[in-house]
């Protein structure tokens, strides 16, 4: 795939995305740093809300537009949109066009956004043409493949190329890493004994690799996995991708896991 | 010498055209409880999976073989009556006839009015999901007709009253040790103390007691993977030979197929036929593949005396034009199913009809009305996964999503999540008011969870909590850091060199 040579310094827009605002700002704070690392100039909207993906998977069509539409012109003036999320990413730039395709007074200002849309890790290495970082990491990590991420938008090898340039870092993969978790959004809790079968294969996948760090790009399908090996009593500790990547570990405890000073 | 009919065919019933799937939530219980099940699942994944990988990795052009397959069928459906008539004039002109039926009752009527022409006693069948659709094996023995399976997995759950849970591997949630107990309980007269231990003694029984019933049918019945237009044939692909004697030594054969199953030409039915067998169980043929023209014509060995081909629409025209039109391309190669997760944890039977599995969550709401199917376009956490897999391409969780805007247009879910959406949507397009209530949401949550990084239970958060803990807030949120931090910049900018 050929990427459009990016700007010297684009201005990007953050797309945090709602999970990633109320439960994790350390990942925020981690794109942050790392889109800056890479020469963009960071912005992020206010008035942003939720991409609306919630509601358009549960057949409200009406309530997703009416959540994503002021995204459209919040984020018209921005080279890029960025998401530290494949699943939020993919919702804009695949399912926008999809979502407005019975407005064609605006369709063309969503097809503009969705193709400017992107999630954090590919645009870093594909548009940005991040080779290695700079940070150090000493543990052995897994790394599971959210759906949305890797099918969506064919998000495989790049977290993975950036891993190996983290100095202390190995990664061990799973026997099925890209085998869906069970989280599926409001799938988790309307079919939870399902959810539940689903993410003990998957933590059970998780354990035989002997990592201790669990990693993904997704924050739902971290909050999955985080809660169940917490229940199960394990102590993997679990992180979005884009912490180890800006080297921002020392921000907070992993996902679900206790505080040090126990605040 | 005809030996009589296993007591347990005689009286085996077939309820599979009642649906269970208003219980599907039940259903997936019972299932995830059921440990035999679960190891028989448990073979799902390196059995199918692991073939197909390998067989797709040795066609390197496998993806272009999709795309040709994907054109076909959408051709033929963009002329679907074209193709039906030519196929309809091919086989006439063959000696064979064609019967056009709306729906199961009239299918059924018509099988059983070919039946009585020919004053037929037993029917033979080889493996047909058209006609579990249309529940003909329960129809047919209220007629008093003995009806006997010949596929074995087939075999395996009509002695076990069961329906098909997979649609190319009917008996896939058995284990043999099951098997043997059903072929000892039904197979009477045979050494009590016979070794029924590997695959191979059950299946040299299965033989055994099939065989007569080949040489003593009447009328042999088959589904159909493809009709060909140009030449009037039905095709059938299978592992066992099973289907092959059932359509030659039976004086007559009826193939049963639903409209969308015609294609243009031989050749198109060749290309398409290059990803069914890797898709389904990662052979590059099936063992079988049977072309089936007309009756037997005077100079042929054998064949049956007469050809008939049972057309059925059921629904699926209703489909042609809509937004489920693309599922009418579907071979019934079953990678949609071997390859998901949810079908992989509750196995076929939780679906409650016939099709199981992401492609059965979408053509059953087709066929059965979705206000009898709600649970299954929503039982998907909406992967990937299927389609990726899928060799017609069929974007089946953007067709689960459009049944799930069908559901919420009349108003079928349940009234909580309706009002939730609302009232989240409410929310979510007011910034400021949504940004006051996560932040203290996230504030509380926090204090909930207090040090320890995680609630284990939550009111109304049931359906998270029964599963798993709850991973708690940081405590502030982005956007009030990030407000916090650009203040704190643009004072240090305005500030004093």
């Amino acid at each position: 795939m050929t990427s459009p040579i990016p700007p010297v310094r684009p201005r990007v827009g953050l797309f945090v995305t709602c999970l990633v605002d109320m439960f994790r700002p350390t990942v925020g704070f981690s794109a942050v740093k790392l889109l800056e690392d890479a020469g963009c100039i960071v912005d992020m909207p206010m008035d942003q809300t939720c991409c609306g993906q919630p509601a358009f998977n549960s057949g409200d069509r009406d309530s997703a537009k009416k959540v994503a539409r002021p995204l459209i012109a919040m984020f018209a003036g921005y080279d890029y949109v960025v998401a530290p999320s494949g699943s939020c990413a993919g919702m804009i730039s695949k399912h926008f066009p999809e979502l407005f395709a019975d407005e064609p007074a605006i369709l063309a200002d969503v097809k503009a956004l969705s193709a400017k849309t992107h999630e954090l890790v590919s645009f870093l290495t594909d548009i940005m043409q991040v080779k290695t970082l700079n940070v150090q990491f000493d543990g052995t990590v897994t790394y599971h493949d959210s759906c949305s991420g890797l099918r969506e938008l064919g998000v495989k090898q790049q977290p993975r190329a950036l891993l190996q340039t983290v100095s202390g870092l190995a990664i061990r993969e799973m026997k099925e890493p890209e085998t869906c978790c069970g989280f599926g959004g409001t799938f988790c809790v309307k079919y939870p004994e399902i959810s539940g079968k689903m993410v003990g294969d998957k933590t059970a996948d998780i354990a035989a690799t002997g990592a201790t760090t669990l990693l993904a790009g997704d924050l739902g399908c971290l909050m999955n996995m985080a809660g169940k090996l917490r229940r199960e009593g394990s102590d993997i500790e679990v992180r979005h991708v884009a912490e180890i990547l800006a080297g921002m570990t020392d921000h907070a405890p992993g996902i679900a896991g206790r505080d040090p000073e126990g605040k | 010498m005809h030996r009589a009919l296993p007591v347990a065919i005689r009286k085996g019933n077939n309820a599979m055209h009642v649906s269970t799937s208003p219980k599907f939530r039940e259903n997936a219980h019972d299932a995830l409880l059921d440990q035999s099940l679960q190891r028989a699942l448990g073979r799902l994944k390196t059995g199918f999976k692991d073939k197909r990988s390998a067989a797709i990795a040795a066609l390197p052009e496998f993806e272009a073989l999709r795309d040709k397959a994907v054109e076909i069928k959408n051709h033929t459906l963009e002329n679907l009556d074209h193709y039906l008539t030519a196929f309809e004039a091919n086989v006439k002109a063959n000696g064979g006839h064609v019967h056009w039926c709306k729906d199961s009752e009239e299918a059924c009527q018509t099988i059983l009015k070919i039946c009585r022409d020919k004053d037929a006693k037993s029917v033979l069948k080889g493996k047909s999901m058209i006609s579990e659709e249309i529940g003909l094996n329960a129809f047919l023995e209220k007629q008093d007709l003995q009806v006997v399976e010949t596929d074995l997995g087939e075999y395996i759950i009509q002695l076990r009253h069961e329906p098909p849970s997979h649609i190319i591997a009917p008996a896939i949630h058995v284990h043999k040790e099951q098997v043997a107990d059903s072929f000892r309980a039904t197979h009477k007269g045979r050494d009590p103390n016979r070794v029924l231990d590997e695959p191979r003694d059950l299946l040299d029984e299965a033989r055994e007691v099939m065989r007569e019933h080949f040489f003593a049918a009447d009328i042999g019945i088959t589904g159909a993977n493809f009709l060909i237009a140009e030449t009037g044939t039905s095709v059938i692909v299978t592992n066992e030979g099973n289907g092959d004697l059932t359509q030659t030594l039976s004086r007559v054969h009826i193939a049963v197929a639903s409209l969308e199953k015609v294609v243009p030409t031989l050749e198109d039915a060749s290309t398409i036929l290059r990803v069914l067998a890797r898709s389904a169980t990662g052979q590059e043929m099936s063992s079988y593949t049977t072309f089936s023209t007309g009756p037997r014509r005077a100079e042929d060995l054998d064949g049956p005396q007469e050809y008939h081909v049972v057309l059925l629409d059921n629904g699926r025209s209703n489909m042609l034009g809509t937004d489920f039109q693309d599922m009418l391309r579907c071979i019934r190669c079953a990678a949609c199913m071997n390859h998901c997760p949810v079908y992989g944890a509750v196995g076929g039977h939780a679906y409650g009809w016939v099709y199981p599995g992401p492609m059965g969550s979408v053509l059953t709401p087709s066929l059965i009305g979705i206000n009898q199917s709600g649970h299954l376009p929503n039982a998907s956490t909406f992967c990937g996964k299927c389609e990726e897999v899928c060799p017609m391409r069929i974007p089946l969780p953007k067709m689960m999503r459009h049944w799930r805007e069908r559901e919420f247009e009349k108003h079928l879910g349940a009234s909580s999540v309706r009002y939730g959406l609302k009232g989240w949507a409410f929310m979510a397009s007011r910034p400021r008011l949504y940004r006051a209530a996560t932040g203290l949401a996230a504030r509380l949550l926090r204090i909930l969870g207090g040090g320890r990084g995680a609630l284990r239970s939550l009111p109304f958060a049931g359906g998270w909590t029964q599963i798993r803990d709850l991973p708690v807030p940081e405590g502030k949120t982005f956007k009030q850091l990030w407000e916090e931090q650009q203040k704190n910049k643009s004072r240090q900018d305005g500030g004093p060199k």
